[in-house]
Parts: structure tokens; sequence; C-alpha cells
């Protein structure tokens, strides 16, 4: 239980407080903007990906994972929302306002930066999607190029994770 | 919304290996004779293996494929018009001749694919006088072209006054683009056709005023300045050159005719190569457009020396440089 959480037990409509209402809003831009850079992300890799499949079937494999990379940063928000979620016991206790801001503060990393890195990670996918599409041997240094992006959006994920856990 | 060629720029970018390298083409330029050569080009995919294996019947069917590709790519068909406008004032001009001076060439032979419009639709309103089938800027100039040589006869005069019409045209619809490669290719084809005009009148001493009426206006190049170099001579037009964006062809100005166009058509190229590495636009598929196109007109030229038995070494010199 947070240092924060102020009752644990009252009537459903008494435990939305401003204060769960500001985590809940920070849980959602969480999952919202980095779902949303995921999506684009991986959608510009899957056009690419189509494109060099219409002549080249044969590297579906390889291609489906430089399309994939990009939708990771959905997956690490969705999992900061989780934590977040069991941590303000939402629908279980009321939180202060002040707590509702340090939750809403914890998972802006992570919604911000998996927005951008999402969106830049499916860029740097649909060039290296092009390359294996023309050097197919060049498959495993193609991938790591991409895999280069990732790195901020990790860093990103574990101060939300870290933030949100000390809360 | 702007448009997304992120799957045609990926697509073009795997069909990029299938163009012929400078190694393919000095193959082909070492091959016995037409027959080897064209056999060469048929194990690389080229011609259509239910055709002939001709040279005239492999070309056409090389020229269409780019087109075809690309039109299936292009999501609007008014992104790559600046490409097809040469082919539209090509057929004009094929479709005038054929109307007042007649022809006994087929169709096929007379007319090139990858316009705007239907060549069929060109030379019915040139045999109706129907302009209106016609956009403004081609209707205008068919017009023109169709008075002028009814009344003169002179063949010359008509295309010059077409081709000035489409080099016109050309910039101004590449100016417009918002494609770096079309604004890049229309200033270079255009460049080089003023170019063109200078050399051919340092040689010939023309008027400065014949000069100054053939020549584009164009914001990259002075051409009053070019006008009064080529007025001077041919050392004139290169030293103006060297302080111009077009340096890089002085060096040919010194040979014939044909190694200037060779400069002309390797500066366009080497305008083109950055879109290799471009994925998210139009330019891929403009850049391979115009690779196809400077390929087939390179194998044209191979083809055709073998035909006429030139020495192999001469076909390599003319060999221009390659996209891949």
């Amino acid at each position: 239980m947070g240092t924060f959480l102020v009752a644990e037990a009252a009537a459903p409509a008494a435990l939305i407080s401003n204060g769960t209402l500001y985590a809940l809003v920070g849980i959602a831009l969480a999952v919202i903007l980095s779902g949303i850079g995921s999506a684009i992300g991986v959608s510009q890799g899957g056009r690419a990906a189509a494109g060099v499949l219409t002549e080249k079937p044969e590297l579906f494999a390889r291609v489906l994972i430089l399309e994939l990379l990009p939708g990771t940063q959905g997956i690490y928000g969705l999992l900061v929302a989780f934590i977040a979620l069991g941590k303000i016991q939402f629908g279980k206790a009321v939180l202060e306002p002040e707590a509702g801001l340090l939750y809403f503060a914890a998972c802006l990393p992570i919604a911000i930066v998996g927005l951008i890195s999402a969106i830049q990670q499916g860029k740097a996918s649909v060039a290296s999607i092009a390359l294996v599409g023309k050097k197919p041997e060049t498959f495993g240094r193609a991938m790591l190029l991409p895999a280069m992006v990732e790195t901020y959006a990790i860093l990103a994920l574990l101060v939300s994770i870290l933030t949100v856990a000390n809360l | 919304m702007k448009t997304d060629y992120t799957y045609a720029a990926a697509r073009i970018h795997v069909k990029e290996l299938s163009l012929l390298t400078r190694a393919d083409l000095e193959q082909l330029a070492g091959a016995a004779d037409v027959r080897a050569a064209l056999q060469l080009l048929s194990e690389k995919g080229w011609g259509d293996p239910e055709q002939e294996l001709t040279a005239e019947n492999m070309l056409r069917h090389e020229a269409e494929a780019a087109w075809e590709v690309v039109n299936d790519l292009e999501k609007d068909p008014a992104a790559l018009s600046v490409l097809k406008l040469g082919k539209d004032y090509h057929n004009l001009k094929a479709a005038v001749k054929q109307v007042y001076t007649g022809s006994s060439l087929p169709a096929e032979r007379l007319f090139q694919p990858g316009g705007t419009l239907d060549a069929g639709v060109i030379l019915k309103a040139v045999e109706e006088k129907d302009w209106e089938l016609l956009p403004a800027p081609l209707a205008q100039t068919a017009e023109e072209a169709s008075v002028l040589l009814a009344h003169t006869g002179d063949g010359q005069l008509c295309d010059s006054l077409i081709d000035k019409a489409c080099l016109g045209e050309l910039y101004r619809a590449g100016k417009a683009s918002p494609e770096e490669v079309l604004q890049e290719y229309a200033v270079v084809t255009c460049a080089a056709a003023n170019i063109r005009i200078a050399l051919r009148a340092a040689r010939s001493r023309r008027p400065l005023s014949f000069l100054l009426d053939s020549m584009l206006p164009m914001e990259e190049l002075d051409t009053k300045a070019l006008a009064e170099a080529a007025y001077e001579g041919k050392d004139a037009v290169a030293e103006y050159l060297e302080t111009t964006p077009f340096a890089a062809l002085v060096p040919s100005l010194s040979g014939s005719m044909a190694a200037f166009e060779k400069s002309c058509d390797d500066l366009l190229i080497e305008h083109m190569k950055p879109q290799k590495n471009n994925s998210f636009t139009l330019g891929p598929l403009a850049a391979y457009l115009l690779a196809r196109e400077n390929e087939i007109k390179c194998v044209r030229m191979i083809l055709t020396g073998k035909q006429n038995h030139l020495p192999d070494e001469v076909l390599r010199e003319s060999l221009r440089m390659t996209y891949v």
C-alpha cells in the first residue's frame, strides 16, 4: 500500500478522488501515446515490408521481425499502466491529489518517449527493410540499426517503472 | 494529406537489383554480335519470351515494362507528369508530321509509351483539329505547330517550336513539383538543352537574337550570359559554365556533341543517386524510371553499334553512368 493512500474501503463513488483522476490520466497517456507511436511505427514497417514481399516473398520472416520492432513501446506503456493501476489500488482506495500528480508525472516518460521513439524506430525499420530487400545477408546488422532506437524507450520505461514502484 | 510512398519505395528498391550495372553494360559491349548481345540481355530477364528476339521488340517491351511498374505504384497520376511531358510532346511531333507529311511507319514505331495522354488522342486531336481534346499548353503548341507545318512544310522549324514549348512546360511543371528530384530533373534537362543550343550556335555563329529566342529563360542559368558567351565561341561558353551549377559539363565541351550528351546523362543520374537511400517519397520511383530509360538508351546504343560493326572500344567510351 502506498504512503499517500488515505482510505481503503468506502462506497465506489467516493473512491474517484481528484488524486485518482490525475493518476488515471497519466496511466491512460502511457497506454494511449505509446500505443499510437507503436501503431504508426509498425504501420510504416508494414508498408515497406509489403513492398519488399511483393518482389521477394521468401523474405517474409526477416521483414516481419523488422516490422514488429516499433511495437514494443506499446507493450512498455501497458506494463507501466498495469504496475501503476496495481499501486493506486483503483476501486479500493482513495488517492490524495499530490499522490495522483506524482503517478501522472511517473507515467509521462514512457508516454512521451514511447510515442516519439516508436515513430522514429518505424522510420529506421523501413530503411532496414529496404536494406534487407536488397541484401538479405545483412539482416543481422540491419536489425541492429532500428534496435538502437529501442535504447531510449527502455530508459524511459525504467524511469517510469522505478518511479511508480517507489511511490 | 501527403501521399505515402513507403510501399512503392520499398518495392522499387528491390527492383533496382535488376538494373544493369556498369559491368553488365561492358559485357554487352564486348559481345560478339547483336545476336550474342540480345542473348545476354535475354538471360538477364530482358524482353518478352513470347516475342521474337529482336532489338526493337526487346527495347519496346522494356520501355513499356518500366512504365507499367511505375504506373502500378503511382498513387497520384499527376505526380510524375514532369517525366511524362517529354513523351506527350514527342507524340505530338509524330502526330503533326503523320497528318501533314504522311508516314508509312506503324504507330508503335512513331509513338512512345508513357505520356500523360494516349498517343491516339493526340493523333485524333491533330487530325480533326479538335484542340479541346488536349490540355491547354499542349493544345496551343499543337495548333501552332500544325499551322506552321501546313504553311511552311519545314519539319525542322516545327520540331524546334514543339521542343521549346516542351522545355517551357517541363521547367514550369518541374519547378512547381514538391518533389526535389523532379525539380532537379527539370533543371538539368532544361539547362542541358540551353547549353546544347549554345554549343551548336558557337559553331555556326548564329546571331545573338536568334540564340536568345531559342533558349528557355531559367533561374539557374543566365541565358543572356550564355548566349553572349556562345556568340564569342566554345571557350567562352566553358568559361561561363564554370561559374554555374553545371560546371561538371565543362570537360565534355572540348569533345564531340556525343561526349556532351553523355556528360548530361551522367549528370542527371548523379543527381538521382541519393534516391537509392530514400524510403518515403516519390523520389525512388522517379529515379528508377530515369535509370531504366538511361539503361534502355545505353542498350539501344550498344545494339545499334553492334549492328553497324563499331569497335568495342568506341562502344565502351559511350557507355553512360549507371544508377546502381
